[in-house]
């Protein structure tokens, strides 16, 4: 098959993989960061602005991990820079 | 299908593009500035005043409580910057419901402008309240074998910064599109109103994170007494 047909097979195989194994781990971290900080405010409910604070802030920075594969994923979809070369030189011939 | 505000060009001369980020920023900062000017015109700490100046009074207060509570001991001084990057984040994601709007914060140009204000802004403030040579000292504190990690440490945030708040941002209107070609009725409106929760959890954590940054440039460096965030050396480990 030519290198066209691979690079877009591959990059649609990809941008797949990416974000359907990429928001296993965040779904996981932000699964247990959300009880532990549960249990706290179970424990401790007058800290509860303090815990809901930081609960948000750690649940933002485990939720970019997710938004970084989503980001690649969306590159290899719609801004590819391989197949943008690829399409220009079947049509520059 | 365009991947941001910066593909849509109403008008350009030679190298001067006017996209629809530029144009989406600046009507947000006419209706900031216009707004709070006229609410600002007449105030008064009367009893009775108008719903707008207690509006922004809630917003103004509410905004000061969360930089104290972060640590920051006088929080009017960081009040400027802070709120600005609070109101404008927010604005940006809660004109979503005005139809035919792009947020321009769904540009990785907007999100980087505003993550390298905080790029600047953490060792300005850092300097001023630390001194030069504290603060410089800070980056190689535990040992100096961490003096690259900390420098690393601080490009790697400012970058998640800027592509955490254009990838939140970005994949709202993209799904929203999506879904306008697909299932055009209800589902759409339900994505709309979770974009708008998402852009204002999203305003607000960048905001809350430009404030730990700075707090944790300008504080003093000794181990005891320390501010209640962060607790590298607490006693008591709950676990």
């Amino acid at each position: 098959m030519d290198s066209m047909t691979l690079i877009a097979i591959i990059s649609i195989l990809t941008a797949g993989l990416t974000i359907s194994i990429g928001s296993i781990g965040p779904a996981f971290g932000e699964a247990r960061a959300v009880a532990t900080a549960l249990t706290a405010l179970a424990q401790q409910p007058d800290a509860s602005a303090t815990i809901t604070r930081t609960l948000f802030v750690g649940l933002a920075m485990i939720e970019s991990v997710a938004i970084y594969c989503f980001v690649v994923s969306m590159i290899l979809i719609f801004a590819n820079p391989f197949w943008n070369s690829a399409i220009a030189q079947a049509s520059g011939q | 299908m365009n991947l941001s505000p910066d593909n849509i060009i109403y008008w350009q001369l030679g190298f001067f593009k006017l996209n629809a980020t530029i144009v989406y920023t600046w009507g947000l900062m006419l209706v900031l500035v216009l707004g709070s000017k006229t609410i600002t015109r007449k105030l008064t700490t009367e009893l009775q005043r108008s719903r707008w100046q207690n509006l922004l009074e809630i917003i103004v207060t509410g905004i000061n409580q969360q930089i104290e509570e972060v640590g920051l001991k006088n929080p009017r001084k960081y009040l400027g910057f802070l709120g600005s990057l609070f109101l404008f984040v927010a604005m940006a994601s809660l004109f979503t419901i005005v139809p035919g709007y792009e947020p321009p914060t769904g540009s990785l140009s907007t999100t980087a402008a505003l993550a390298m204000c905080v790029f600047v802004a953490v060792p300005m403030f850092g300097i001023e309240e630390a001194g030069i040579g504290r603060y410089l000292k800070a980056y190689t504190q535990p040992t100096i074998i961490m003096l690259p990690f900390n420098i690393i440490s601080e490009v790697s945030r400012t970058l998640a910064l800027a592509v955490r708040l254009f990838g939140n941002m970005m994949s709202g209107t993209l799904i929203l599109a999506i879904l306008l070609t697909i299932t055009p009725f209800i589902f759409p409106i339900i994505m709309s109103a979770l974009g708008l929760l998402t852009g204002m959890v999203q305003a607000y954590i960048f905001s809350i994170l430009a404030t730990v940054y700075i707090a944790a440039a300008t504080r003093a460096r000794e181990p005891a007494a320390e501010a209640d965030t962060t607790d590298r050396k607490d006693n008591n480990h709950v676990n």
